[in-house]
């Protein structure tokens, strides 16, 4: 359709019914309002496209096939061996020690997270703002870089030691422990559990507040009964947010847990490069997506049930 | 008889500006009382200070001869009723009624008995289970009330209840409220900006303005002898015509024609005579009684309302309006027409020019 043809005026016809004239020109109006958003989105889309989806159909279709003895990929004699590998106790228990690490990381980072969130949401303007970009600010310096600082400072004789040292409880030795994964996993996550919890207090509507305190509720009461599940969207968001890219952490691990905690991240890399078992490392790349996904619908629907 | 609420010299500052300047007031048991005033006249702040949602900065506030100044909302014997009304949205209508009483640790059985009551009694059975935000905006109202009285406050605080509803639901709401206030026998607070409100509901009303309690009485009193300008000119609509008191007893307007009015205050002090528009009559020129000042003037513009007509009448020195029945026995008047203006003795109030 040309673009003339959606000018209103050209389809202007007094000898024909209104009614209809008016219902086709806004047919065509929808039309062309449809046509505008999907040219907008295109660039988007076929980026996805091109190097998202296409990528993930070649992980799929390589966790059907099966390693060569050479440790190369035959793309034949399609099967299900790797998926029956995660079966195996050694990969289910670096699942559940992954999601364990993950759930514990993420219960961290709330139980740090909402009180600053909290804080912050009830600030004047000026002062939020400055408490929100302080808290962005550590995304400025390098992903490594900070884990690289984390190690030093979980180090024997590094600064944490030595503080607790002084204060006579003795030398810590927390460097390469699951303490110091979920320290440094806590740390580099803080930021997307704070960020959705701000949003939804900040969006509180605070003379629900005054409403409960009116009728006879205490200070704790109000913010158990009003505040916390009004901002339960931004928790359940917090928590995935946290949860999901902590499951399949692979630098984090990798540097304060001396690769000796393996997580679900460092074994699929070893997968891939260490043992080269392409078709095992898809698999259980694959199922951690499908998992993770699912997670997130039956969280967000439960979420949006309740508000 | 305790005053229901008490206050004396309350006083409430936000940094440098004063919302509530020295208030003296006393509500009575049972009264239903409304707090009148403009936008920024510091009514709000007052009500949220009788709630415990404002510390006052100075004075004292009293509920049934207990001070309460500082208590927080929840130690206090008030409920109120939000602007928007402030239902949890996430809680059920049976769930948001029964939050007082759980919050009282009320006994489970008592709850279910005196929500079910109290959501009968707003006229909601059947509706428990509904979240807020499926309800109507009368209907979430209502449950604003229920979930107040319930808790059988010893004040019921009222914030602009209706400003949310449209003009015949508020009408209808109006009456109901009243009703119900008769019926329950609290005592009510209620605040407003639209006098008619005001006027129809309440058994006194105090009329606020920039911060000051301007003057207190019955709708009665508040019409028809209002204290000053403000008060004249905030409820309902009032000409002010120009003069000074030559005695006790007589006004001269400033075009030299003497009024008769019944207590005109010092001698020689600047006056203004408050005319309220309904109670002008309207005149054929040199017509009026015997007995009575008049003005002269012409019509310079007709207004036609439906249950009236509203005339301006030009003075030589001033504009007055005048309002008209509109019925068959009563002439009607057109642009232009040369006509008098005459009023009875009591129509009249006199305030500080």
């Amino acid at each position: 359709m040309s673009a003339e043809s959606l000018d209103p005026l050209d389809v202007v016809d007094p000898a024909h019914e209104h009614h209809h004239l008016g219902e086709q020109v806004e047919r065509r109006l929808r039309k062309s309002e449809r046509r505008r958003g999907l040219l907008l989105a295109l660039p988007a889309f076929a980026y996805m496209v091109l190097f998202f989806a296409v990528p993930l159909v070649i992980v799929l279709v390589y966790s059907f096939a099966t390693r060569t003895s050479s440790g190369s990929v035959a793309l034949s004699g399609w099967n299900l061996d790797s998926y029956r590998k995660l079966g195996e106790p050694i990969v289910r228990n670096v699942v559940f020690r992954s999601a364990w690490l993950a759930a514990i990381t993420t219960v961290a980072c709330l139980v740090i997270g909402y009180p600053f969130a909290y804080f912050t949401a009830t600030r004047r303007p000026l002062v939020r703002n400055l408490l929100l970009v302080s808290v962005m600010i550590p995304f400025w310096t390098n992903f490594l870089v900070r884990n690289y600082a984390w190690r030093l400072l979980l180090s024997t004789g590094g600064p944490i030691s030595s503080a607790t040292e002084a204060i006579g409880l003795g030398e810590t030795d927390l460097l390469f422990t699951r303490t110091a994964v979920v320290l440094g996993l806590t740390y580099s996550f803080l930021p997307f559990m704070i960020l959705p919890l701000y949003a939804s207090i900040e969006r509180i509507d605070w003379r629900l507040v005054e409403a409960s305190r009116d009728l006879y509720s205490n200070g704790w009461k109000s913010f158990t009964k009003i505040v916390f599940p009004l901002s339960l969207p931004g928790v359940i968001a917090g928590s995935i947010l946290v949860f999901v890219p902590s499951l399949g952490a692979y630098v984090t691990p990798e540097i304060l847990g001396g690769g000796r905690e393996t997580m679900l991240g460092s074994y699929i890399v070893t997968q891939f490069l260490t043992a080269r078992n392409w078709p095992v490392g898809a698999s259980v790349s694959f199922v951690l997506m499908a998992v993770m996904l699912s997670a997130t619908i039956v969280y967000f629907r439960s979420g949006g049930k309740n508000l | 008889m305790v005053p229901a609420v008490s206050m004396r010299a309350l006083t409430k500052r936000f940094d440098d500006v004063v919302a509530v300047d020295a208030i003296d007031l006393d509500i009575a048991d049972g009264e239903f009382f409304a707090l009148l005033g403009p936008s920024g006249c510091g009514k709000t702040t007052t009500l949220r200070m009788i709630a415990g949602l404002e510390i006052p900065s100075a004075g004292s506030l009293k509920i049934y001869g207990d001070e309460v100044g500082t208590l927080p909302p929840n130690k206090r014997p008030v409920n109120t009723v939000f602007q928007n009304y402030a239902l949890f949205p996430h809680m059920s209508i049976a769930d948001n009624v029964a939050f007082g009483l759980k919050m009282q640790k009320t006994p489970k059985a008592d709850i279910t008995r005196r929500v079910g009551e109290a959501i009968e009694l707003v006229r909601l059975s059947g509706m428990e289970h509904r979240r807020p935000n499926q309800l109507s905006g009368g209907q979430q109202q209502r449950v604003a009330l229920a979930r107040a009285l319930v808790n059988r406050p010893k004040v019921l605080l009222l914030d602009e209840p209706l400003a949310a509803l449209d003009l015949k639901l508020r009408q209808g709401m109006q009456f109901e409220l009243k009703q119900l206030q008769r019926e329950v026998g609290i005592t009510f607070v209620f605040v407003t900006h639209d006098q008619e409100e005001a006027l129809s509901m309440a058994d006194r009303i105090g009329v606020m303005g920039d911060g000051e309690l301007l003057q207190v009485g019955s709708p009665e009193e508040i019409y028809d002898q209002p204290v000053n300008r403000f008060v004249a000119d905030f409820i309902g609509r009032s000409n002010f015509l120009p003069g000074t008191v030559e005695d006790a007893a007589t006004v001269c307007l400033t075009n030299g024609t003497r009024v008769a009015v019944q207590h005109a205050g010092a001698t020689g002090e600047a006056i203004a005579l408050s005319l309220r528009p309904e109670r002008v009559q309207i005149a054929d020129r040199d017509a009026t009684p015997d007995g009575h000042a008049h003005l002269d003037g012409t019509v310079s513009m007709v207004t036609f309302l439906g249950s009236g007509v509203v005339y301006q009448v030009a003075l030589d020195w001033m504009t007055i309006e005048v309002r008209a029945e509109n019925r068959p026995s009563v002439p009607r008047r057109d642009v232009g027409d040369a006509v008098s203006l005459w009023w009875r003795d009591d129509a009249v109030a006199v305030v500080p020019a």
